[in-house]
């Protein structure tokens, strides 16, 4: 990863945390200060997707044309954005304690997160039940594709069909398109983008770690032969 | 192709015949499931709301489709896998465990709508788009387990495997038909279930397409 866009992305993070907390907002009813929770919780979905896209990407490529290197990228973009989910989850969970009263309300978007988190979480059992190297990435790619595929109506349409008591639906205060303030845009656009380019650091660094780990069991596998 | 689907289609049938074992210890478990609901419940002496009845006959649905849909791959031997390897295409393959487990999916609901009526009770006003539904679920349930199921024999504790790889794919398929039996229970116009109808067809197609896709990429090894 290019070093300026590291760089922007600890700026952006900056700008984020102290704007989030003292610029101004708009008075909603119910939500009134909570609305904060947009600059925190919702980019972290925004990097789940982002993270859980490119390691299908990944994915596909490997099916294509076998690599180990591609199957890492495909594994650790998967990891890294479990724990986006995961913080995603809990931050929201926060929010909800305050806004609907308890930290689980079993929301349609809850519970879709929720199984999207399972469907990866199953993922990585998948690849911990797999002896043979080659055979665990070619299977899990193929997982990795089909569960994605599947997950998509789960999150994208499903909640959208049933009210849901997230803001912005079923006749809650928003910020949807049309009436997201202006002053909120840049903030949540910055941290979206600041977190995207965050879990992109973490996966590339871990990507390292894991070429360096294998490259050294190499080394000591042939200095033992 | 068509050829040979038909062959491997007619095969899997004449396979399971023989084997009565199989297709009646899948009957039993089915019989007891629903005899375990009807004993629960009818102990209390108080009949089951719309509600209960649609999660108890999915849930059973879910558990028995599973457990059947999961030998297509798990229970053959390595030897027969490598046979077929030589003389089939793998899409061949895939499309004729697709149709067998569809077939198998629908008789097991089918057979556990009639159990459900006989023990616990059959609150269905709208008998067609209830078929279509079992229909349509059959559908997707196979397409997708047939494809898990290739992949979890190829591990080694392939049973826990099953369940923890499948559940989260079908539950959206489960929420649709839950929706649907939910109105097809209230009594309500065939034409209010039209868009969750339209949903199922849908994911049917993304899952059987995607399986069809994806198979051989693990029929290789």
């Amino acid at each position: 990863m290019k070093t300026w866009l590291k760089v922007v992305a600890v700026l952006l993070l900056f700008y984020v945390h102290v704007a989030g907390i003292l610029s101004d907002v708009p008075r909603l009813h119910i939500l009134n200060e909570t609305i904060r929770a947009l600059y925190f919780h919702v980019p972290m979905w925004f990097g789940m997707c982002a993270l859980f896209g490119v390691s299908v990407y990944h994915s596909i490529v490997y099916l294509r044309k076998p690599n180990v290197d591609t199957d890492r990228l495909a594994v650790e973009h998967a990891n890294v954005g479990l724990a986006f989910g995961i913080l995603g989850m809990l931050t929201g969970m926060v929010w909800a304690n305050y806004a609907w009263g308890s930290p689980w309300h079993g929301d349609p978007k809850q519970n879709g997160a929720a199984i999207a988190l399972l469907v990866y979480m199953a993922y990585f059992v998948l690849r911990g039940s797999l002896e043979n190297g080659e055979q665990r990435a070619r299977l899990s790619a193929v997982y990795n594709v089909f569960a994605f595929a599947a997950m998509i109506p789960l999150i994208f349409i499903i909640p959208r069909m049933t009210s849901s008591m997230h803001p912005g639906s079923g006749g809650n205060p928003g910020f949807n398109m049309y009436d997201l303030d202006n002053r909120m845009r840049p903030i949540f656009y910055g941290a979206a983008l600041a977190w995207i380019l965050v879990g992109v650091w973490i996966a590339s660094q871990r990507i390292r770690h894991r070429r360096i780990q294998d490259q050294l069991s190499e080394l000591e596998y042939e200095k033992n032969n | 192709m068509l050829q040979a689907v038909k062959i491997l289609f007619i095969k899997e049938f004449k396979l399971e015949l023989r084997r009565k074992s199989v297709i009646s210890g899948i009957g039993l478990y089915l019989v007891s499931l629903i005899f375990i609901c009807y004993i629960t419940f009818n102990l209390r002496n108080a009949s089951i709301s719309e509600a209960t009845w649609s999660a108890l006959f999915w849930l059973v649905m879910l558990f028995c489709v599973i457990n059947s849909a999961a030998k297509s791959f798990i229970s053959e031997s390595k030897g027969i896998s490598i046979y077929y390897y030589t003389i089939a295409s793998p899409q061949a393959i895939i499309v004729s465990k697709i149709l067998y487990n569809t077939v198998l999916c629908f008789a097991l609901s089918f057979a556990g709508y009639v159990l459900f009526e006989l023990f616990i009770d059959n609150r269905v006003e709208d008998q067609i788009t209830f078929m279509l539904t079992l229909c349509l679920t059959s559908v997707g349930f196979a397409s997708s387990l047939s494809l898990i199921s290739g992949i979890a024999a190829k591990a080694s504790n392939s049973n826990i495997l099953m369940a923890v790889l499948s559940f989260p794919l079908m539950i959206s398929i489960l929420l649709m038909a839950i929706r649907i039996t939910k109105n097809v229970l209230d009594g309500l116009d065939p034409s209010v279930s039209h868009d969750e109808l339209f949903n199922l067809v849908a994911i049917n197609c993304i899952l059987s397409g995607l399986a069809y896709l994806l198979f051989p990429y693990i029929w290789r090894s």
